[in-house]
């Protein structure tokens, strides 16, 4: 179904998985029943055989880009799959990796990689990347470089903006944001002039929005110190932020219902819903949630807690992995590397799939002064975006449980909603079940 | 339960024959499984060590999966979020199908094959497309049915809503099951209870209904079992509203431990405690039913 966008939590079709109370369990280490792995992965080890890859992505027109590499490199094929997006592939990494079939090289979003790396399933391959990473800079390599170990090649990065529509704004009368002052007392000015519109929705459902605001305001969710983790998910900047959006919530400024569902997509296509906070990749997401909107999108910087400050969170943005199952980890770094440092490679990307490049070079190419197909009004589009680029700020680093701090949000934030609880409750059950889980697998927490 | 007679023990290897595809599917299906999941759940992950825990190994955990399960506070707001919904989805299904059934049997009643296919074909609709089908009749941007009046997700109707999702899909079956015993009583019983003036209505209370017992019976336990194993309905119904949390019934709590949290131990200790408990409730069921049953032979 088109209308369900790639970033959502619980598909529908995982749900069919799972009838029976044992097999839930039980075939955890049985395998994913996507065994695509090439038959001649083992034959092909000396450098005059033909290797075959396999690759997994969720990219939407990713197969275009791959199929220009298979025909420039005749010995070295990637055979691209897709069985499932985000966190969703994270479990089919995970399980198929117990399994020892999974594949060569993966999509990886930041926050999860380092669950992987601590899993073992995703290879260092330092060995191997050894010139690539001079195409970064070194704020964008602390995404995938732990301990002076590389563990994956930055695809692109994601600052969190305001996307708002620029026609509705207008009609209104209202002016873009630029502080969360502004932005709270346009929230309250719409809802008297346009009783039936919001500003926004306080999303439940997916934590990554939330995340990246508490990254602008100055949370560290993780911090390392030599091999010891300090968790602080219910820290002072992120009490702000949570403080901010229950003063919007509870006044009545902002919609409550989650984000990526089809009450949101019909919201955000007949201009209920006037702005959302988002990453970079948005305008390839905005043609599939809200198609009669084209054209009535812009995009402005995150409002910001003092004027003037140009500080903002990020939100996803990803790397291309290697697994340890890979039989031939040289050949698939090489692959990844080309596909997010090749200048040919990475213009495709823009093009087919809108990502704004984590590499250096690839922020200064041609094609990212055409406006993506969703924003033909704004051809400054992706000088927006690198305006902000560098003052995106992210935690020191991910924790290695994230996924048990997003569930946290997600029902704690929603419980909160729909009963009138307390957002701050909320953040300390998610520090509690973190550290909880942190421990309980055995990591150092100081 | 009759007793092996000398003759029975000649027979041959024949009927053991006939019983080995059923029993090697149940070996490797069931038994398999559910000793590999009873095995996990006496083990857990470990990190290596450093920061990012260099790998991990498993090590024998006795029963401490079972102690943080039993003691974990969610999974039993979960159990009594599911014995809620079943107090709802049980009687509603088994006293619909009861009465589609009975109301199909009534002599002159009019477009019975129509009406029979239209209350049995939900069940032929897959649960998740069923649940998504009746998230678009609930939210209020999409809904045809009031819910930009009502909030079908509010507090106590979240029950109702992901109940109907429930009911709607298993009142058919039951009714067709319910329907055919109740077509296979004969005809010559009514006859005379009309000849002794017994009207309709008493004709159903006094006689059919009593008469289809067992297969009411039946129905209840299908329905009681299928309670327990409530998850469809509301992991698809969960991404559309804030009412439905990742552990809003038990067998999502164990999907999510083990997909969303990869802690494929800690599932299957759950899974075996609410295998052990479905196992009691059925068997408690079975015996309740059987003892009644000698009861009233008796």
């Amino acid at each position: 179904m088109s209308v369900i966008p790639r970033r959502r939590r619980a598909a529908g079709a995982a749900a069919l998985a799972a009838g029976l109370l044992l097999a839930v369990a039980a075939c955890g280490g049985g395998g994913s029943g996507t065994t695509a792995k090439g038959g001649d992965t083992k034959a092909g080890t000396g450098t005059g055989g033909k290797v075959t890859l396999t690759f997994w992505d969720w990219d939407p027109n990713i197969d275009k880009v791959v199929a220009k590499w298979n025909a420039g490199h005749p010995g070295i094929q990637v055979k691209l799959s897709n069985p499932a997006g985000g966190d969703q592939l994270v479990a089919k990494m995970i399980t198929a990796h117990e399994a020892k079939n999974g594949p060569d090289i993966a999509k990886v979003e930041y926050q999860s990689l380092p669950a992987l790396v601590s899993k073992g399933v995703v290879a260092d391959i330092t060995d191997y990347t050894k010139d690539t990473v001079t195409k970064y800079d070194q704020a964008t390599l602390k995404s995938t470089v732990f301990q002076g170990k590389v563990y994956g090649i930055p695809q692109d990065v994601a600052p969190l903006m305001l996307f708002y529509r620029a026609d509705l704004f207008a009609k209104y009368g209202l002016t873009v944001p630029k502080t969360w002052d502004d932005f709270a007392a346009t929230a309250k000015a719409l809802r008297a002039k346009a009783p039936s519109a919001y500003l926004t929705n306080f999303d439940a459902a997916d934590p990554g929005w939330f995340t990246g605001l508490a990254q602008q305001a100055g949370a560290n969710w993780w911090s390392t110190s030599g091999d010891s983790w300090k968790v602080d998910i219910a820290d002072a900047p992120t009490k702000k932020v949570a403080g901010y959006w229950q003063q919007l919530v509870d006044g009545g400024s902002i919609a409550k219902n989650p984000s990526f569902s089809p009450q949101w997509n019909k919201q955000m296509n007949d201009g209920t819903l006037l702005t959302w906070i988002s990453g970079a990749w948005a305008p390839a997401q905005l043609g599939g949630i809200a198609p009669a909107t084209k054209g009535k999108w812009k995009v402005a910087q995150l409002p910001a807690w003092t004027a003037g400050d140009p500080t903002t969170g990020i939100w996803g943005g990803s790397a291309t992995t290697v697994t340890s199952d890979s039989p031939h980890p040289e050949e698939a770094a090489e692959f990844a590397s080309w596909l997010n440092t090749d200048d040919a490679a990475v213009t495709e990307q823009v093009k087919q799939i809108n990502v704004y490049p984590a590499a250096t070079a690839g922020r200064s190419l041609p094609v990212l002064q055409a406006a993506p197909a969703f924003f033909p009004n704004q051809p400054d589009f992706y000088a927006e975006v690198k305006k902000v680029a560098p003052s995106a700020r992210s935690f020191p680093m991910w924790g290695p449980d994230v996924t048990v701090t997003f569930t946290g949000y997600t029902d704690g934030f929603a419980k909160a909603l729909q009963s009138g609880g307390s957002f701050t409750a909320a953040l300390d059950s998610m520090q509690s079940a973190t550290l909880a889980d942190m421990k309980k697998l055995g990591f150092t927490v100081g | 339960m009759a007793r092996p007679t000398p003759t029975a023990r000649r027979t041959s290897a024949f009927p053991y024959l006939l019983v080995l595809p059923a029993v090697l599917l149940f070996a490797a299906f069931v038994v398999a499984p559910g000793g590999y999941a009873l095995l996990l759940s006496f083990q857990r992950r470990k990190v290596n060590g450093g920061l990012l825990g260099g790998g991990t190994h498993t090590v024998f955990a006795g029963l401490a999966n079972y102690r943080d399960v039993l003691g974990d506070s969610e999974l039993w707001s979960g159990v009594v979020r599911m014995l809620l919904l079943g107090a709802i989805t049980v009687p509603a299904t088994v006293l619909l199908a009861l009465l589609f059934a009975v109301l199909l049997d009534i002599e002159g009643t009019r477009l019975r094959r129509v009406t029979r296919l239209t209350i049995f074909l939900p069940y032929a609709v897959p649960g998740v497309i069923a649940s998504l089908m009746w998230g678009f009749l609930y939210l209020p941007a999409t809904s045809p049915i009031g819910g930009d009046r009502v909030d079908f997700f509010g507090q106590v109707a979240v029950y109702f809503s992901v109940g109907n999702v429930a009911v709607w899909g298993a009142v058919g079956f039951n009714m067709i099951v319910i329907y055919t015993a109740l077509r296979a009583l004969p005809a010559e019983l009514y006859e005379s209870a009309r000849l002794d003036g017994a009207s309709e209505w008493q004709i159903i209370r006094r006689i059919k209904v009593p008469m289809v017992m067992p297969a009411v019976v039946m129905c209840t336990l299908f329905t009681v079992l299928a309670a327990l194993q409530v998850f469809n309905e509301p992991n698809t119904l969960k991404p559309l509203s804030n009412a439905v949390s990742s552990t809003w019934v038990p067998l999502m709590k164990i999907y999510d431990d083990a997909f969303g949290n990869s802690d494929i131990y800690s599932a299957a200790a759950t899974s075996v405690v609410l295998t052990a408990a479905a196992l009691l409730v059925s068997f408690g069921t079975a015996r309740l039913i059987q003892s009644r049953v000698q009861q009233e032979a008796a």
